[in-house]
């Protein structure tokens, strides 16, 4: 298809719903109460459930993690986070390798402390874990929320077979709206970045007789470290 | 590939019901998928509202279905990414075959699209030298079988265990025959490590949408395996294929519908990935692709707006519906003949491909409204199912015998006088021939309910009769 | 003497029902009419059976001919307008009467306001014995166990479920089963258990398997459409249960042969 015929289709295709809908473009009130709609962004219905206090949500979420076949742990603060990861990848029998990206807080923690040896950039394929640092997390139903860019590289949280995520329990918000309010804040209304990705737990597959594998394509393995 | 053999549904459902392997595999779609989504909602108190709530944000989109596209549009355009709009489906297979043409494409790995099947996009990409690869393991699976899938979200829920371990075996002749591959982890692993090496060499990626959202100019997509994922960061392009209608205005819009999604497709709170794309690559992006494109198809969506069937649009391709329904249980999806079985097969199919050649399945349903009671948009399926009867019945296209006889007995109905003497006669007919044992094992013109149960006789006289009896019985004495 | 006039000048001040028969239950199993109106009068009501009353529409309306629906539900509507309530044993007419009259007559002058006022005064049978009556028990006995079929209409519809059962259970002797997926199709349909004999014949085993499963020795439902598609094929497979309209129980009227059943 042409540049032209497209420009043809988008008009036809357009033109075809506001024929069935008996509207016309020009029709102010409408314009006007949709763009208002996309500005004021209502919220809807939010659950009862995340809304607790900071502990009550960090409890949740770690609940949530887990029943979705996560693995969880908690540390004090930042700092204790690379023996933290030494001694998951010793428990698991894994090379003591990780592949992380520019994040600032993963970085200004003390690795040289460990004997893990840290490599930097996107992944490709041939990493067995992956850290990141998520930018926040949603109490309701356990789920990660982690955003592309070089400091947390998207690939690092699928083509390793073990994903391990830093996680700080003040930023575990207790519903998914909170997390938007985070995001527009950062990158501006209207905007995200490439990559937002949703994680809740493992990947997994029920294709074959509805019997729940994991590790059909992103990670087997998904460890949290919930710091603070 | 796909031919339709919706016309054929009766015969399907027949060799669906004698098929041990269907048989076997259904048993799991009876077990699993119900009370997972019963323990989901129940354990949910806002679930309810949120059935209103989201059914109230499509219906508002559909209304302003034009403005939103146009802002998502504008979005995706400044993000970076590019829109294409197709009227048909055979303009969108025409877009993404010179997307893939153009970037020098050789493979492209899939993520699942049921749009993808409804415009039979695979055939299109293979014929112009592009080989698609399914990366969703059931889609993954029927790809190797040469067959279409039989579920909207388990495309393989037809296959038992030994099926799926047969045709691995048939496929993957690289790999040690003698190895096992009796335990389903096996299975799994086996198809990790032949898509991973197809994942890391793709040069295009296509992804459904599950969503598309107007404020962000963002697509969503919604996997537990992670292969769509894997789909559009790898290659240098990803296209994303979605039909108009699923526009959703804001972040807040959708996370409503994200809600009951998942709960009532599998019973999870949050399918694994949830996935938000927005535009190709950013400039310090050390991953992503390079171009994003969105083709935008119509292919009789518009038309549905403003019709009877509008409430079709909201549909978000759970499968709650089909997986409640006890004639899909029986017969499984292929006997639907086309790309969507089960209840919103019947309504969907019938305006994407003609009422004429898919005219068999709104009429196959007893309405028992499982499927409205569990949709989570709150369809009316089994409305829209009648409003198909209706179109049919306008048409003349139902067998004539059925016709005749619903005229001949609505002629009685409507004349209550003439109703009772003529019931009253075939009743006691009816009542006297039957009368020995109580039921009928055969009975001429019954043969469609005598070939598989016994049908009650008649007591002999009706009630109308009996009560006008007792009626006067009961004057009589009183006088 | 002067007691006899009294009468015969009092006014009955009793709600008034009218009686929607159906035709399932007119023509095959009058018996269910009966114990319908013994237990209608027994919740307090006097009950009038209208002539002008054939069918609710249903073929018709399920085969897609408006035409001929409208023009019955018309007849209908007009039948029953004189009564304080239209009370039907069966959740499938009951629902066509209820939701589905309103829908047929929407933006219709004429009909469309006499639909809406039709339609509020329709009720199932067990529904208006339990929700409209107040009926918490009756007194009769019935000796074994039964189990209970929600037929689909009246369930999704109408919200008929924990009536009937509630009555059971207060038959002395009566020993009520739950069914295993109760609330599952039986593969009636109506014209669907012909049109597609296959199929419906594969739901109905699936059905007949749960009822032999919960051991009980009587099968009841509220719907004689499905009554008769369970019974008839329990019959086929050679079973034993006893298949009968659960206003039969109730009315303690279940010494009639049950469905299917001859007269002994």
């Amino acid at each position: 298809m042409s540049a032209r015929d497209e420009i043809n289709s988008r008009a036809v295709v357009l033109g075809k719903i506001r024929r069935s809908l008996g509207v016309t473009a020009e029709d102010p009130i409408r314009n006007a109460a949709v763009e208002a709609r996309l500005n004021r962004a209502p919220k809807g219905v939010i659950p009862a459930r995340g809304q607790l206090d900071e502990a009550g949500r960090v409890a949740l979420f770690t609940k949530m993690a887990e029943h979705f076949a996560a693995t969880t742990e908690n540390v004090a603060d930042a700092a204790a986070v690379p023996a933290a990861v030494a001694a998951y990848l010793r428990g698991h029998n894994l090379p003591a390798e990780i592949r992380m990206g520019e994040d600032a807080v993963l970085n200004a923690m003390p690795w040289a402390k460990t004997q893990v040896d840290v490599r930097h950039g996107p992944s490709d394929g041939h990493d067995a874990v992956g850290l990141s640092h998520a930018t926040g997390a949603v109490a309701e139903s356990g789920t990660l929320v982690l955003t592309s860019g070089q400091d947390n590289p998207t690939t690092l949280n699928f083509l390793p077979e073990t994903s391990i995520v830093v996680l700080e329990a003040s930023t575990v918000a207790g519903d998914y709206e909170s997390i938007w309010a985070t995001l527009r804040r950062r990158y501006g209304k209207g905007v995200l970045p490439r990559t937002v990705n949703m994680v809740t737990g493992p990947s997994r597959s029920a294709d074959i007789e509805q019997k729940l594998q994991l590790g059909a394509h992103g990670p087997r393995n998904l460890h949290i470290i919930i710091v603070g | 590939m796909v031919a339709i053999t919706s016309p054929n549904f009766k015969a399907n459902a027949k060799v669906a019901l004698h098929d041990p392997n269907l048989q076997q595999a259904l048993t799991h779609v009876r077990a699993n998928f119900i009370t997972r989504r019963a323990a989901a909602a129940a354990a949910m108190p806002e679930f309810e509202a949120l059935r209103d709530s989201s059914r109230d944000i499509k219906n508002h989109t559909l209304a302003n279905l034009d403005l939103y596209l146009e802002a998502y549009e504008e979005k995706v355009t400044e993000s970076g990414g590019v829109v294409h709009y197709a009227e048909t489906g055979e303009q969108a297979r025409d877009i993404i075959l010179a997307i893939c043409r153009k970037a020098g494409a050789r493979t492209a790995t899939k993520g699942k699209t049921m749009i993808g099947e409804e415009i039979e996009l695979n055939e299109h990409l293979e014929a112009g030298g592009v080989e698609p690869i399914e990366t969703d393991l059931g889609e993954y699976i029927i790809q190797l079988r040469h067959e279409p899938p039989s579920h909207i979200i388990a495309p393989a829920v037809h296959l038992t265990q030994k099926q799926v371990e047969d045709d691995f075996r048939r496929a993957h002749t690289h790999l040690d025959p003698t190895r096992d591959l009796s335990d389903a982890r096996e299975l799994l692993a086996e198809a990790r490590g032949i898509l991973r090496q197809r994942f890391l060499e793709a040069d295009v990626g296509i992804t459904g949408a599950n969503f598309l959202i107007a404020e962000t100019g963002t697509s969503i997509i919604v996997t537990n395996e992670g292969n769509g994922d894997l789909t559009q960061i790898l290659p240098k392009v990803h296209i994303v294929l979605a039909s108009i209608e699923k526009v959703v205005p804001t972040l807040e819009d959708v996370s409503q519908i994200l809600r009951v999604l998942a709960r009532s497709a599998t019973g999870q709170d949050m399918s694994t990935y949830t996935t938000f794309s927005t535009g190709p690559r950013r400039k310090d992006d050390p991953d992503g692709p390079e171009e994003y494109h969105v083709v935008l198809l119509d292919n009789g969506r518009s038309e549905m707006l403003g019709s009877q069937f509008q409430d079709m649009l909201r549909c978000i391709r759970c499968a709650a519906c089909l997986n409640h329904c006890p004639v899909y249980q029986e017969v499984g999806g292929h006997a639907y003949g086309w790309v969507y079985p089960g209840p919103m097969g019947a309504v969907l199919t019938p305006k994407l491909i003609g009422i004429d050649k898919a005219g068999n399945l709104p009429n196959a349903s007893t309405f028992c409204g499982r499927c409205e009671a569990v949709c989570p948009m709150r369809i009316p399926l089994p409305g829209m199912m009648r409003h198909w009867r209706e179109r049919e019945y306008e048409r003349h296209l139902q067998p004539a015998t059925y016709r005749w006889g619903l005229g001949l007995w609505a002629f009685f109905a409507k004349r209550p006088a003439l109703y009772q003497r003529a019931t009253g006669i075939a009743m006691r007919v009816l009542g006297n021939l039957g009368h020995r044992k109580g039921r009928f094992r055969a009975l001429p013109l019954a043969g469609g309910w005598t070939q598989y149960r016994d049908l009650p006789a008649p007591a002999g006289q009706t009630f109308q009769e009996m009560w006008r009896d007792r009626q006067r019985a009961s004057a009589g004495a009183k006088l | 003497m002067s007691n006899g006039i009294e009468r015969a000048t009092e006014k009955d001040t009793r709600p008034h029902v009218g009686l929607f028969v159906t035709c399932l239950v007119d023509l095959f199993r009058p018996t269910v009419g009966f114990a319908a109106v013994k237990l209608i009068e027994e919740s307090g009501c006097r009950v009038s059976v209208p002539e002008a009353q054939t069918c609710c529409g249903q073929p018709a309306y399920n085969s897609g001919d408006r035409k001929d629906t409208r023009a019955i539900a018309e007849q209908t509507i007009a039948a029953f307008e004189p009564y304080d309530y239209v009370v039907a044993p069966s959740g499938s007419c009951g629902g066509m009467l209820k939701s589905h009259y309103p829908k047929l007559f929407a933006g219709d002058k004429a009909w469309s306001e006499r639909a809406t006022a039709f339609s509020a005064k329709v009720f199932e049978l067990m529904s208006f014995l339990v929700d409209v009556r107040g009926m918490t028990h009756v007194d009769t006995a019935f000796a074994g166990s039964v189990t209970y079929h929600d037929s689909c209409s009246g369930l999704r519809e109408l919200g008929v479920r924990n009536q009937p059962r509630q009555l059971l259970k207060t038959v002395e002797g009566l020993k009520l089963v739950e069914l295993k997926d109760a609330d599952v199709c039986c593969g009636f349909g109506g014209t669907f258990c012909v049109k597609y004999p296959d199929i419906s014949n594969a739901i109905v085993e699936r059905k007949t398997t749960a009822i032999t499963e919960s051991g009980a020795d009587t099968l009841l439902a509220g719907d004689l459409g499905c009554l008769m598609n369970m019974a008839g094929k329990l019959q086929r497979e050679g079973k034993t249960v006893k298949t009968r309209h659960v206003a039969e129980v109730l009315a303690g009227m279940a010494d009639e042969p049950a469905i299917g059943e001859s007269k002994r």
